[in-house]
């Protein structure tokens, strides 16, 4: 007789919302005519806030009866998974908005896109909520998998069919190698379970050179890992992906991605490694200088949009390894909460900033050099006014949320005397405050050009239109009231252990 | 005949086995032209974890690392779905083409 473990089902009803409701979108739009206009997009951004609720619901339960592992250990239910589900949630409902107009335009209308949105979405909330290996791998495949679709699905564009194809090679490159690193740390620890293993290697004493098998095994996730996060030096994906991919997609890689990508580090190393945090600190210290160095450098000498906001991303990243860094010092409190509000802040203005980009690149989403922006300002203020505000909180202007984000990480590094990092960050910034004036300049401040006239007019329809209006909300109220943000991360410490 | 049968092969064994079939496919990922047989390096790389997966099991008395080989096969046969169609529909427009066609991305 075989013993089923036992399942918590309000737990996983977020993920359940989204798959059945997902799943009957995608069944009901295949076997009718194309819906009215929106339609799609809007069902979507229901689910999403269907799920949203039930993941309110939860945060208040795990308030008052503290953190859960569920089905026989595979999922964590703590406030760490919550905050991580509640963004990949408002990020996923956000991004199926701006979506919307994008397909009809490029005419590729129907549901299969928000499909796929949410299908990636589910595999990120897997990732967050494992205490498994083996379950966040099966996560990590369920978002890898839906975003090389989207990133190969303008089937007209061959741009994006090869940054589909450059992304599947090197995903499935990079999922090998944390796959054995799995295996290896498998066979040092004993089991795959995340919160077991901390428990073990906190009791083991390995003999001098005895742990090589776990060592290797932590250099493979690293490497898995920094891959999913886009840290240099593995980067290389990141420019190509982003600028080929169609717009609304490269903007939920940069946001759902990342945020997943992020959440199964910082389990597996604060939780699964936590008491070998000496071994692998070094390595996310040099992975994050290098990160925010080469990100700020090269975004810079960058003419095309996307691309530059590839490298912007990977200097953004680098930022929230400096969290990830402060989270690897022994009795460190601000680690962990910095980096999850970077993510929530950085996730937000970057959806904002690439539905503004996806309206300037008109028909065929090819417009993506810097000149297409010219005359934003004149033409479209409101809209040009918009990326200016995700452009400063991205250069971490104080009184937006980019800064209360560099601000956190920064702060994290200098309490754990990580003086180096934090003084490279600073610079960095700086640096990539550069690249930001480039676009605003060419928006404000370019002459128009012989032939501009007879460029396509930007148009902003609605469903985008609300996505910018809610980005520029939360970043200008994050960024003057982020006490409640900040308390909000900081109750994502207590983890299932 | 002698000295062959008294060598039993062990767990190392097939670890070594296993690191020498990944490192195989690595270096075919970086170093083949044509997506489809880069994409095969990728499914060998996943067999090598598999084995090392059998092996470390078998070493530590455990199930969990047999079962796991499982879903991993599962999860390379999705691969290979949605992999085969992405390099299907460039094939199509662009007959044999390899890695290095397939550049208009670049910056």
């Amino acid at each position: 007789m075989v013993q089923y473990p036992s399942i918590d089902w309000l737990a996983i009803a977020p993920l359940i919302v989204l798959l059945g409701g997902t799943l009957l979108v995608l069944v009901t739009g295949s076997l009718t005519k194309v819906w009215p206009r929106g339609l799609y997009a809007v069902s979507t951004a229901v689910l999403s806030a269907a799920a949203l609720v039930v993941e309110m619901v939860l945060w208040n339960r795990v308030g008052h009866e503290g953190p859960v592992s569920i089905i026989n250990d595979a999922l964590a239910i703590d406030r760490f998974t919550l905050f991580v589900w509640i963004g990949v949630t408002i990020a996923t409902g956000l991004v199926s908005l701006s979506t919307s107009e994008y397909l009809r335009r490029e005419q590729l209308e129907g549901p299969e896109t928000y499909t796929m949105y949410v299908c990636a979405a589910i595999g990120a909330m897997i990732m967050a909520a494992s205490n498994d290996m083996v379950v966040l791998f099966l996560g990590l495949e369920t978002l890898s998998i839906a975003l090389y679709v989207l990133a190969a699905s303008h089937r007209r564009r061959v741009d994006s069919q090869e940054s589909g194809l450059k992304y599947f090679v090197l995903g499935g490159f990079a999922s090998a190698f944390f796959l054995y690193g799995i295996a290896l740390v498998y066979g040092a620890v004993g089991t795959t379970n995340i919160a077991r293993s901390g428990q073990l290697l906190s009791q083991q004493v390995f003999v001098k050179g005895d742990d090589a098998l776990l060592l290797a095994g932590v250099a493979l996730l690293m490497v898995g890992l920094a891959f999913k996060v886009a840290a240099v030096p593995f980067h290389f994906w990141t420019p190509d992906v982003y600028q080929g991919a169609p717009t609304p997609s490269t903007s939920f890689m940069a946001s759902v991605g990342k945020f997943a990508a992020f959440a199964a580090m910082l389990r597996v190393l604060t939780t699964a490694l936590g008491p070998r945090a000496d071994d692998w600190r070094p390595v996310v210290w040099v992975l994050a200088i290098a990160s925010v160095v080469v990100g700020s450098i090269l975004a810079i000498v960058q003419s095309d949009v996307k691309r530059m906001l590839a490298y912007s991303s990977i200097g953004h990243a680098g930022f929230i390894l400096i969290g990830v860094e402060a989270a690897g010092h022994a009795g460190d409190q601000d680690g962990i909460p910095s980096s999850l509000l970077y993510l929530l802040l950085y996730s937000v203005l970057v959806i904002g900033t690439f539905t503004v980009v996806s309206l300037v690149t008109r028909s065929g989403d090819r417009a993506s050099d810097i000149g297409s922006f010219r005359g934003l300002g004149k033409e479209r203020p409101l809209l040009a006014l918009a990326m200016t505000v995700f452009l400063l909180a991205q250069a971490g202007m104080p009184v937006t949320s980019g800064f209360i984000a560099k601000f956190s990480v920064i702060k994290a590094a200098a309490d754990n005397e990580s003086y180096a990092v934090a003084i490279v960050a600073m610079v960095a910034s700086v640096v990539s405050a550069f690249l930001y004036l480039r676009i605003m300049i060419s928006m404000w401040m370019s002459d128009a050009e012989s032939g501009d006239e007879a460029r396509e007019k930007v148009t902003v329809p609605w469903t985008a239109g609300v996505v910018v209006l809610a980005s520029v909300v939360f970043t200008l109220v994050a960024g003057v009231f982020p006490g409640w943000l900040i308390d909000a991360t900081r109750d994502a410490l207590v983890v299932v252990r | 005949m002698s000295l062959i049968a008294a060598v039993t092969p062990t767990t190392t064994w097939y670890l070594v086995l296993g690191a020498v079939l990944f490192g195989i496919g690595a270096v075919g990922v970086l170093v083949r032209r044509n997506p489809l047989v880069m994409f095969m390096c990728i499914e060998l790389m996943l067999n090598a974890v598999n084995l090392s997966f059998v092996a470390l099991a078998k070493r530590l008395g455990d199930i969990g690392g047999q079962t796991t080989v499982f879903f991993v096969m599962v999860v390379a046969a999705a691969e290979v779905v949605v992999g085969l169609g992405i390099i299907v529909s460039i094939m199509r427009r662009r007959p044999g083409a390899t890695a290095d066609d397939i550049a208009e991305l670049k910056g």
